[in-house]
């Protein structure tokens, strides 16, 4: 039995320690927003925060993030009818980033990793921070994206 | 034979990125369908057999498409929204039941990849495939660019007859003659503004008004909606993580299946054993086409069962030993092969004297993988079978199902859920029949069958792995080119192996169009061998590769002649108005000819496909051995515009997907199986590596819609191997590029 905090509730899960982190939110919560793309943590698609850092959640045995808070793409902002998200999630929006959707959580969840430790990242430090794939190519517009999301968050 | 749009034809085709079997073929009248196709809920009321609206005001359109990415949910919601008089904020969409109503006849017609010498072919394969295939006509796809070409006039029109039925509606709540009314912004109002109903207020008033002649389209110059650059319909839930794909599907009681492929092309399992007893995770394990799989309660302990507690033998496929370089050996030998094609334009010269420019390219076997690894979910029941999935074809699905099962395609549903990425990959059936083959152990349990990225590396149908030999011949000035293509077809493989319609040995028809230049004689010899590796459509199909091809050529022959290669490439487009507008202004926009820094190099390339034109400029920085791609300005005329927002998205995705290719695509085989297995060896661009793009539009007047999702990807190799030719006079003529 693993306890887990996630998107703000504890969670028991009856699964092996070494079972990774996205497959017990993925098939034991039922919580499908963070993506299998590669599951070596190449590809990003998986990426969650744990205790506030981006972390490729294919490649974290979920026994290593006990007792840390996780928050996945679907406890980032309040995504409930009227509810205010996140303003990476705004950003993303208004810059009309995704295409197939899919690894574009994962995209989300480093980028607002990113903003937390870097208020105004430069392209380069983008660069660095965000190495996930998206076999789409909406790069222009993630970095667009990217910024507005760190004006929204700096505030008027 | 002609085919002309007033014209009933019932046929077996294949279209570029998929196929069609049988075909329904009808005036656009038949195609509004009828209200009782859709699955109508408590507070809603269809129109057509497009459109529903709800007691909140929505209005709900039926999209039998695909959504992997290229705005096509968006797209045919706009041309509803567009003659319906709707506010945007009110559209939905919805995955309707299947129907030959819905199905993508463009595909089988601007998006055949056959060759024009085919036509026969065509009429025999379509012959064949009515009786054999009986009752499959048409088919519901999703590729070949077609969706908005194929909907331009079908989903107008559906949108104008609900509005007209609105406006009767409203007529008989307010006692105002419909002639007095209007629709606007989602309501009825009378002409002098005052309003009688909105949309939603009028949901039990429809019921008992029957179908109506459909009313004229509005002129382009009238339209609101269309030509804006509206906000798509599935970016909200895509940000807030709650866009279903077809790994996110859960059922009640539903398992989980992990499957390995026999490493070699053709090979199956020999024999299989379990390590020290099943684990109690694990419930079954099945022989599956070409592999066998483990189900259980979680993927990933199926997926380590495979790993760790069991042994399996293979029984190799019919070359077991095939590796890249012995097929390059063989393709090389087949450049004065027997063609299956041969195609002249202009006149032969009597003879060819002079100087000779002769050059060999090649491009790779490629893997798809789009971000979301293949799945399928299936469900039997005894008389019935539903799926789940990602695809590119419903009918195909539905079809490929039917058999897997040995049931009738009525007892077989198939719910298309949104795509992470499909590129051709998930017009493929192989998913299915998996699936289908663990559901039939597993009666009553829906069965998730989900590759890892090694299968699905490994186990693609490829883009087909290509070499030409380009010859031009001069004689003060040029007077003939030569080109032999040596590749396999995917048209011809997919259609064997979707629906068992008979090879036709020709090649597929992108990588053999002719090329828009005046050439004073043109010759081409198509070799298509066969091959034990699986191919199938890429994004783009042939004019991928072939664009790479033609287009360096191009760039030599200019060379060679001591041109511009804009300035060449123009001189041959005299005859050809709207490319020669497409060219320059790419190399307008790029800054063409104005000085660049030493060690950078612009590129350019040119190639039509899907019924789009468009031209690329590669401004490329080369230091010791690496190179970057700076820039990319992007020009396209594709006719009528939906939404511009979203061609610049799709040129802009083009161009990354085809760069992934130029810069690090290559699948090699060894031992008869592929050696890659993940993004490790199988990269994709990303954003450190993602050029600067611009992309601009060119409004020719034409009045024909041309597709987006495919036409960005071509140009980009070329552009980019001709840019690297400038600044270092290096010419690479192979795929990926490397210096």
């Amino acid at each position: 039995m693993i306890s887990l905090s996630v998107n703000g509730k504890w969670r028991d899960v009856d699964a092996p320690d070494d079972k990774p982190l996205l497959w017990v939110l993925r098939e034991d919560l039922d919580i499908t927003g963070p993506k299998f793309g590669c599951g070596i943590a190449a590809c990003g698609a998986c990426t969650v925060h744990v205790d506030g850092e981006a972390v490729r959640s294919c490649s974290l045995p979920a026994g290593g993030a006990a007792g840390k808070a996780i928050v996945t793409i679907e406890g980032l902002g309040d995504n409930s009818v009227g509810g205010q998200l996140h303003p990476v999630q705004r950003a993303w929006i208004e810059e009309q980033v995704p295409q197939c959707g899919y690894c574009q959580p994962g995209f989300i969840m480093a980028t607002a990793a990113l903003l937390k430790s870097k208020p105004r990242p430069t392209d380069q430090e983008i660069d660095d921070a965000l190495t996930n794939i998206c076999r789409c190519g909406t790069y222009s517009a993630l970095r667009r994206a990217v910024h507005r999301a760190a004006a929204l968050m700096a505030g008027p | 034979m002609k085919l002309t749009r007033r014209k009933a034809i019932v046929g077996g085709v294949l279209g570029a990125g998929f196929i069609g079997v049988g075909w329904w073929f009808a005036h656009e009248r038949d195609r509004l369908g009828d209200r009782a196709l859709l699955h109508v809920k408590p507070g809603e009321a269809g129109l057509n057999g497009w459109v529903k609206i709800a007691r909140d005001d929505t209005v709900i359109v039926a999209v039998p498409r695909a959504e992997m990415g290229q705005g096509v949910h968006t797209a045919l919601a706009m041309l509803v929204a567009e003659e319906m008089e709707a506010r945007w904020e009110q559209m939905r969409v919805e995955d309707p039941p299947e129907s030959v109503v819905y199905r993508n006849v463009e595909i089988l017609i601007d998006g055949l990849p056959f060759s024009p010498e085919q036509t026969g072919t065509i009429v025999d394969m379509a012959h064949w495939a009515a009786t054999k295939l009986g009752g499959v006509l048409g088919v519901a796809a999703t590729g070949g660019s077609t969706t908005v070409r194929d909907a331009w006039v079908p989903l107008r029109t559906a949108g104008a007859v609900a509005r007209e039925l609105l406006l009767q509606a409203a007529s008989r709540k307010s006692g105002v003659p419909a002639a007095e009314l209007v629709a606007a912004d989602g309501t009825i109002r009378r002409r002098d503004g005052g309003v009688v109903a909105r949309f939603g207020e009028l949901v039990d008033l429809v019921g008992d008004l029957g179908p109506m002649a459909a009313p004229p389209l509005k002129p382009v110059s009238r339209f609101k909606l269309v030509g804006k650059p509206l906000p798509r319909l599935d970016i909200p839930a895509k940000v807030a993580g709650a866009a279903t794909f077809g790994i996110d599907v859960r059922r009640p009681g539903q398992v989980y299946a992990a499957v390995r492929h026999a490493p070699t092309f053709g090979g199956e399992v020999a024999s299989f054993s379990v390590r020290g007893g099943k684990p109690k995770g694990i419930e079954e394990v099945v022989i599956v086409p070409g592999g066998i799989a483990a189900i259980g309660r979680s993927w990933w302990e199926a997926e380590r069962f495979l790993e760790q507690g069991f042994a399996v033998s293979w029984r190799d496929g019919p070359e077991p030993k095939l590796d890249s370089a012995t097929l390059w050996k063989r393709y090389e030998s087949l450049i004065d092969g027997e063609p299956a094609l041969t195609r002249t334009l202009g006149a032969e010269p009597a003879a060819l004297g002079g100087q000779k420019l002769e050059a060999i390219y090649r491009a790779p076997y490629l893997a798809h993988t789009p971000m979301e690894p293949m799945n399928c979910t299936a469900l039997f029941g005894g008389t019935s079978l539903e799926l789940w999935m990602p695809n590119q074809s419903p009918t195909l699905m539905r079809l490929a199902g039917a058999r897997a099962a040995g049931l009738s395609q009525d007892e077989v549903t198939v719910h298309t859920t949104f795509l992470g990425g499909g590129f051709g990959r998930r017009a493929e059936v192989d998913l299915v029949r998996e699936a289908v083959a663990c559901a039939l152990q597993m009666p009553g349990r829906p069965v998730q069958v989900l590759w890892s990225r090694e299968e699905d590396i490994r186990h693609d149908m490829y883009r087909p792995m290509a070499l030409a030999h380009w010859t031009a011949f001069f004689d003060k000035g040029l007077v003939a080119v030569h080109k032999k293509q040596i590749g396999q077809s995917p048209t011809d493989q997919f259609g064997k192996r979707a629906v068992g319609l008979p090879g036709q040995g020709k090649p597929e028809g992108n990588a053999v169009e002719n090329p828009p230049y005046a050439f004073p004689f043109y010759r081409l010899d198509a070799v298509v061998p066969d091959g034990v590796v699986p191919v199938g459509f890429w994004r783009s199909v042939g004019h991928s590769h072939t664009a790479f091809f033609d287009e360096s050529f191009i760039d030599e022959m200019a060379h060679f002649e001591q041109k511009d290669p804009f300035e060449y490439r123009r001189a041959l487009l005299a005859q050809q108005p709207r490319h020669r507008a497409v060219l320059d202004r790419a190399a307008k926009e790029a800054g063409w000819g104005t000085a660049l820094p030493a060690g950078t190099g612009r590129g350019i390339a040119l190639r039509a496909s899907f019924g789009s034109i468009v031209a690329q400029v590669a401004e490329v920085e080369v230091k010791d051995k690496t190179f970057r791609v700076r820039r990319v300005t992007c020009a396209i005329d594709c006719g009528p515009l939906v939404n511009p927002a979203i061609v610049r998205a799709q040129m802009e995705s083009g161009i990354i997907y085809g760069l992934s290719a130029a810069l690090f695509g290559e699948i090699t085989l060894k031992d008869g199986a592929v050696e890659q297995s993940n993004f490790t060896d199988y990269d994709a661009v990303r954003l450190a590596d993602a050029p600067e793009m611009a992309v601009h539009i060119v409004d020719s007047g034409a009045r024909t819609v041309g597709g987006v999702g495919e036409p960005g990807t071509p140009p980009i190799a070329p552009a980019v191997a001709n840019a690297i030719f400038a600044a270092t006079g290096q010419r690479l003529r192979g795929l990926p590029l490397k210096l």
